[in-house]
């Protein structure tokens, strides 16, 4: 008697990953139409190459890369059309003078943050991560999610944007500490640390 | 090349996404065995690229 493996993906579970993918996509697009678009086209391109999946990852993290195409696609489309521009206020370093002495170390030292893994264990803290990306400027968020979120490399993110190296590293270290200050006062310094999730 | 600790934030941020110069891992080596408040930073950022990572993978 002969036993026919079941395909590692059935194309009509697919369909429950939509609203995963759709949060992931708004993060990154910052808006709905576009990121439902992508959505759709990586719900079809997957249908279109089901029988290419190998289950060598879990259909989520599958599906997630396809729709980091997407977005790069759209992100590339985009800055054809228009080229992005980043403002004197996003290229500036001057946010973060007030953290630092005329000497140039620390007034305060950061505070340690206590048991930062065990927040990694708990969606209370996801959603804070979420709002504080949701709080970055418009090309800072961008450029960060492209580099920290999608795995871009920062020249691939040049060429993609038209940005310069310098610039980008500059966005990319704003919205490192604009995080880390929001993550610290959001959730570190108010007393999330215990596990309740 | 001495760090001000304004100088080593940018260099701790840049130094995750590219490699660094020779000169600017030396000085920046040199300023994180002195500097405790840069280590905390140097970690807290390490520590958002895998809040990220796995924020990707939620609900997997």
């Amino acid at each position: 008697m002969t036993s026919t493996a079941s395909p590692p993906v059935e194309i009509r579970d697919l369909e429950k990953h939509r609203r995963a993918m759709l949060k992931f996509a708004i993060l990154q697009l910052r808006n709905e139409t576009y990121a439902e678009d992508c959505v759709q086209e990586a719900l079809t391109a997957a249908i279109q190459s089901a029988d290419r999946f190998a289950g060598d990852s879990s259909v989520r993290t599958w599906l997630i890369g396809i729709l980091k195409h997407k977005i790069l696609d759209h992100f590339r489309k985009a800055s054809r059309e228009q080229a992005v521009t980043v403002s004197d206020e996003e290229s500036s370093l001057d946010d973060f003078d007030g953290l630092f002495k005329e000497d140039g170390h620390y007034i305060e030292p950061p505070a340690p943050w206590a048991n930062p893994e065990q927040a990694l264990s708990q969606s209370e803290f996801f959603e804070v991560l979420e709002r504080c990306l949701q709080a970055l400027p418009n090309v800072t968020a961008r450029v960060f999610t492209m580099r920290e979120v999608m795995g871009v490399t920062t020249d691939e993110i040049c060429t993609e944007l038209g940005i310069t190296a310098n610039n980008c590293w500059v966005l990319i270290y704003r919205a490192r500490m604009s995080l880390r200050e929001c993550l610290e006062k959001r959730w570190f310094a108010a007393g999330h640390t215990a596990a309740s999730s | 090349m001495k760090l001000t600790c304004k100088e080593a934030s940018r260099l701790i941020s840049v130094g995750l996404d590219t490699k660094l110069s020779l000169s600017d891992r030396a000085a920046l080596r040199l300023h994180l065995a002195l500097c405790d408040a840069c280590n905390k930073v140097k970690a807290q950022f390490q520590f958002m690229r895998r809040a990220l990572s796995a924020y990707t993978k939620l609900d997997d």
